[in-house]
């Protein structure tokens, strides 16, 4: 088996010297004796600790017949334990009901890699699930076959049981099982999985959520719900400036409520601080309200560190001059744009803004830690149990082979719980309590002023056009600060999986094409916020777009396509992206025939053209991402400077589908988070702390700001299994936004060049 | 101390007076279905029943509670059966599910409580609600369908 993490630095050396966490973004860190030459891994074979196909690892059949499938990907929404119960069970030839889904600890020796976050677990995982489930089929058989002494050619396992033909006899999955899971795995090369005609769970929306039941009668356990016997309950006063510190503490008031048992000094942590706590203090309390009730009560004065000035509309400012100037690093350079935008007929300009974000899942970080007899264990709702599990470890002074991380369901992640510096608190309390189980409790404030938040970016774009008023020339110059700087000292430079995001691989087909991304310091923890620095990045190119087919007198649309070109293959790492997902860029091209394809049916799906009434237009953005495409079509009306979408046509082409209606729910919740981000959602800091608190100030979209009607519409070979999957998760959200900001200039004749758009329409 | 009843149970809550109801319900009687998510009224997330009525368990003291019914997620049916649940089931709703917990109770007054669910009643009741996932078309559509359920009118989707 292919198992290994290790990536060829010199085609995709992204993160070398970036320090060992940067392995959770999926760009391996090169291993020592790693022959150069050799053929670089891609996808599920070069993440860390790879994939497993092995059905001992993944099935296992009771006598009674229940099929449990452990799902090792962790369920944040996106229906993933559902997904793949779906695909073992369909090969398996597994009856729905009597399937069951637990969640595996972390532990990718056992699981192979583990991280959610990419838009990547079935795009990695559902070939080797599904010979997993093959391979479990095959035992079944091969179980029954020696019973009745037949050949296994003449049995066929289906329908839970496995019949053979010639005597109508057959056996139920139960009652083979512990013969068959005795017999050897076959091997891979011998496996024969289904024919897509025979699949009866994949591809169809016959298959209700696994967790339904409980999460509508409220018995599923998230992060927070976790309970333990004889447990403690926690929350944290972190220094309310990035890289603060305590500088004196009065804890009488807090100790003296009754309740409080203790209170406990964070060590603050060094820049860059990675996964590792804030630092501050805590209280532990008999249960929440009083631990919060103890922290209110804490005397605390902070020393502000370096970050003590950080303020939004100032660093806007840094942003903006940076991007302004012609001094940051080449980043694409094709043609000459200097001299195509000298000799154009017209040129044009825009300065685009993008503020921070906070993820703010619904469950905010939340974590239990036990230690005991040396064994430390944690129940916690993080993405990427196996860095979690390795950073508990360490920062507890334990082996690794000490720690259990235990997953629950997460209450949404959207990237935030990729970093598992809650469950690291969570855990020092423990040891501090001589390992009483400790359940920490993010408050909703805690969560707003502590993410790792989306990068704040300004997008400066310049471009020529020809007399025809065709773009000729094309620049791009982005300022953000990036993730690297909580990995390595600030390099102040975007990572190339953070260019890669729909910058360096835009697949618009102009001749002189420029990029430069001049340095930007980061003063806030910077992480990954679902589709990441693709938000910025199809903002600023879908708008500039947009603006481009204005200046040209175009319609929109028509433009757009025009400059997506003609339907080719595109290798991104001729066009400096070296990352390309992390897969194959033989294997996952750039398709601008998909990307026009799903303009069109975005475009067709709002009934583009159609006559707008007053205060009312349709604005439309595409994007790749994930490996996927996906374009947005949005109506919006604009009343007394007031925005509301009533209407949104999404068309993704994700290639072939495991589970169609969760590709449809991902899509609806990226139209409903576009939303905010384009209407309400950002963060904005001021003395280096965030402004915003909690759902009364950091604003995402309420029922009545949805959009009446989302239309998903799905596009390309959704049944060719024979293909690369695509990213689900993430690639709906990038086009949402400026395909809002279109539509209100078309209903307006005012362009948003500042997310969000807040009260910038009211006179 | 407080005495009150809790899914059709008698409790009683001898603590801090000052603790709403919310932690009371999660961290004393282990009720965890009910869930926090701001505290301060703006989510919904702890929406629970008092008297029947749906209400932030998160900005309830638990001292202003003597002899009050207060139903949770847990006890809003004996089976999980409220045409609601079942409407959440059948469409799918949850992403996350972290949300829904609140959903389902601030929808289930709602369809009790009126025989007809019109766009607008969503929009002002269903409002109190967030939802980072964005289930609020799944959400509409549910509370629509398990409002007709309820009533047994057959939906707009099963007359077409
Ligand atoms: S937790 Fe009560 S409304 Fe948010
Ligand atoms: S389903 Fe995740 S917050 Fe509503």
């Amino acid at each position: 088996m292919r198992n290994s993490s290790i990536i060829n630095v010199s085609r995709r050396g992204i993160l070398g010297g970036m320090g060992a966490g940067a392995f959770v973004l999926a760009v391996g860190l090169p291993r020592p004796g790693r022959a150069q030459e050799e053929e670089p891994d891609f996808g599920r074979d070069a993440m860390p600790n790879g994939w497993r196909d092995d059905p001992k690892i993944f099935i296992a059949i009771a006598e009674d017949g229940i099929v449990t499938v452990t799902c090792h990907r962790q369920e944040m929404g996106q229906g993933v334990r559902t997904s793949i119960g779906m695909v073992v069970a369909d090969e398996l030839g597994a009856e729905w009901e009597n399937v069951r889904v637990t969640q595996a600890p972390g532990d990718e020796e056992k699981y192979g890699n583990q991280d959610t976050d990419g838009s990547r677990s079935l795009r990695h995982h559902f070939m080797p699930l599904r010979r997993a489930g093959a391979a479990a089929r095959t035992m079944l058989e091969q179980a029954a076959a020696d019973q009745w002494g037949v050949d296994v050619s003449e049995v066929k396992a289906e329908g839970h049981k496995v019949s053979h033909a010639g005597s109508g006899k057959s056996l139920g999955y139960g009652e083979l099982a512990a013969a068959a899971m005795d017999l050897e795995v076959p091997a891979r090369d011998s496996l024969k999985l289904k024919d897509p005609s025979e699949f009866r769970y994949i591809g169809k929306n016959s298959i209700g959520l696994v967790d339904n039941m409980d999460i509508t009668t409220g018995t599923t356990t998230y992060g927070i719900d976790v309970r333990r016997d004889g447990m403690l309950y926690a929350v944290v006063a972190r220094p309310p400036v990035y890289g603060g510190t305590v500088k004196s503490l009065d804890d009488s008031a807090a100790l003296a409520i009754e309740g409080v048992e203790k209170v406990v000094r964070i060590e603050p942590s060094e820049f860059p601080t990675e996964f590792a706590p804030l630092g501050g203090v805590a209280v532990i309390a008999r249960n929440t309200f009083l631990a919060m009730k103890g922290r209110d009560a804490l005397q605390i004065e902070w020393d502000d560190g370096p970050n003590a000035d950080y303020d939004s509309e100032a660093y806007h400012e840094t942003l903006s001059q940076a991007a302004n100037s012609s001094d940051g690093k080449v980043i694409r350079d094709e043609g000459n744009y200097d001299e195509a935008a000298a000799g154009a007929a017209q040129t044009v300009e825009a300065e685009y803004y993008i503020p921070h974000l906070a993820q703010a899942p619904m469950e905010a970080p939340a974590a239990v830690v036990e230690i005991k007899d040396g064994q430390a264990e944690a129940w916690a709702c993080v993405q990427a149990p196996q860095v979690t599990k390795l950073r508990l470890a360490e920062r507890l002074g334990l082996e690794e082979s000490a720690v259990k991380v235990n997953v629950t369901l997460l209450g949404g992640g959207f990237g935030r719980k990729s970093k598992p510096d809650f469950v690291l608190e969570a855990g020092i309390l423990s040891q501090a309590m001589d390992g009483t189980p400790v359940k920490l409790t993010w408050t909703r404030e805690d969560d707003i002023h502590h993410s790792y938040y989306h990068t704040v970016s300004v997008e400066k774009m310049s471009a020529g056009l020809d007399e025809s008023g065709k773009t000729i020339a094309w620049r791009h110059r982005t300022a953000a600060p990036t993730i690297g700087s909580i990995f390595a000292p600030d390099p102040m430079q975007k990572l190339p999986l953070e260019l890669g995001m729909g910058l360096l691989n835009m697949p618009l087909a102009i001749e002189n094409i420029r990029a430069e991304n001049p340095q930007a310091p980061a003063h806030v923890r910077i992480g990954w916020y679902r589709s990441v620095s693709n938000i910025p990045h199809a903002f600023a190119i879908q708008s500039f777009a947009a603006e481009l087919a204005e200046a040209a007198g175009r319609d929109q649309k028509e433009y757009l396509l025009e400059l997506i070109g003609p339907a080719r293959e595109i290798d991104p790492t001729n066009q400096g992206d070296v990352w390309n997902y992390g897969e194959n860029p033989d294997v996952y091209p750039i398709d601008t025939g998909r990307m026009a394809a799903v303009v069109e049916a975005a475009a067709d799906g709002i009934e583009w053209g159609r006559e707008m009434e007053e205060g009312r237009g349709l604005g439309i953005a595409g994007h790749y991402s994930f490996v996927s495409y996906v374009a947005v079509a949005a109506e919006v009306e604009v009343v007394d400077g007031e925005v509301t979408v009533p209407r949104v046509s999404i068309a993704i082409d994700c290639g072939a589908h495991v589970n169609p209606d969760r590709i449809r729910s991902q899509m609806e919740g990226a139209v409903i988070m576009g939303v905010g981000q384009a209407l309400m959602t950002e963060v904005t800091f001021a003395e280096g702390r965030a402004v915003q608190d909690n759902f009364d100030t950091y604003l995402i979209p309420r029922m009545e700001q949805a959009p009446k009607r989302i239309d998903v519409h799905f596009v390309g070979s959704d049944a060719a299994y024979d293909r690369p999957l695509g990213g689900v998760g993430e690639p709906g959200l990038p086009p949402v936004v400026p395909a809002i900001t279109n539509a209100v200039f078309a209903a307006t004749k005012k362009r948003i060049r500042r997310l969000p758009i807040a009260d910038q329409l009211r006179s | 101390m407080v005495k009150l009843v809790i899914n059709g149970e008698e409790r009683q809550f001898d603590g801090d007076q000052d603790t709403p109801l919310l932690w009371v319900l999660r961290d004393e009687m282990g009720l965890t279905g009910t869930k926090y998510g701001c505290g301060i009224a703006a989510c919904g997330a702890c929406t629970v029943h008092i008297d029947g009525a749906p209400s932030f368990a998160c900005v309830t003291p638990v001292g202003v509670l003597e002899g009050a019914e207060v139903t949770t997620i847990e006890g809003l049916s004996e089976k999980g059966d409220h045409p609601v649940q079942e409407a959440w089931r059948d469409l799918n709703v949850a992403q996350c599910g972290y949300c829904q917990a609140g959903q389902i109770m601030q929808a289930a007054a709602l369809v009790d409580q009126y025989d007809t669910v019109t766009d607008e009643d969503i929009d002002a009741v269903m409002s109190a609600n967030l939802c980072r996932c964005g289930t609020y078309p799944r959400i509409r559509a549910a509370v629509k369908q398990a409002s007709a359920a309820k009533s047994g009118t057959p939906t707009e989707a099963e007359t077409q």
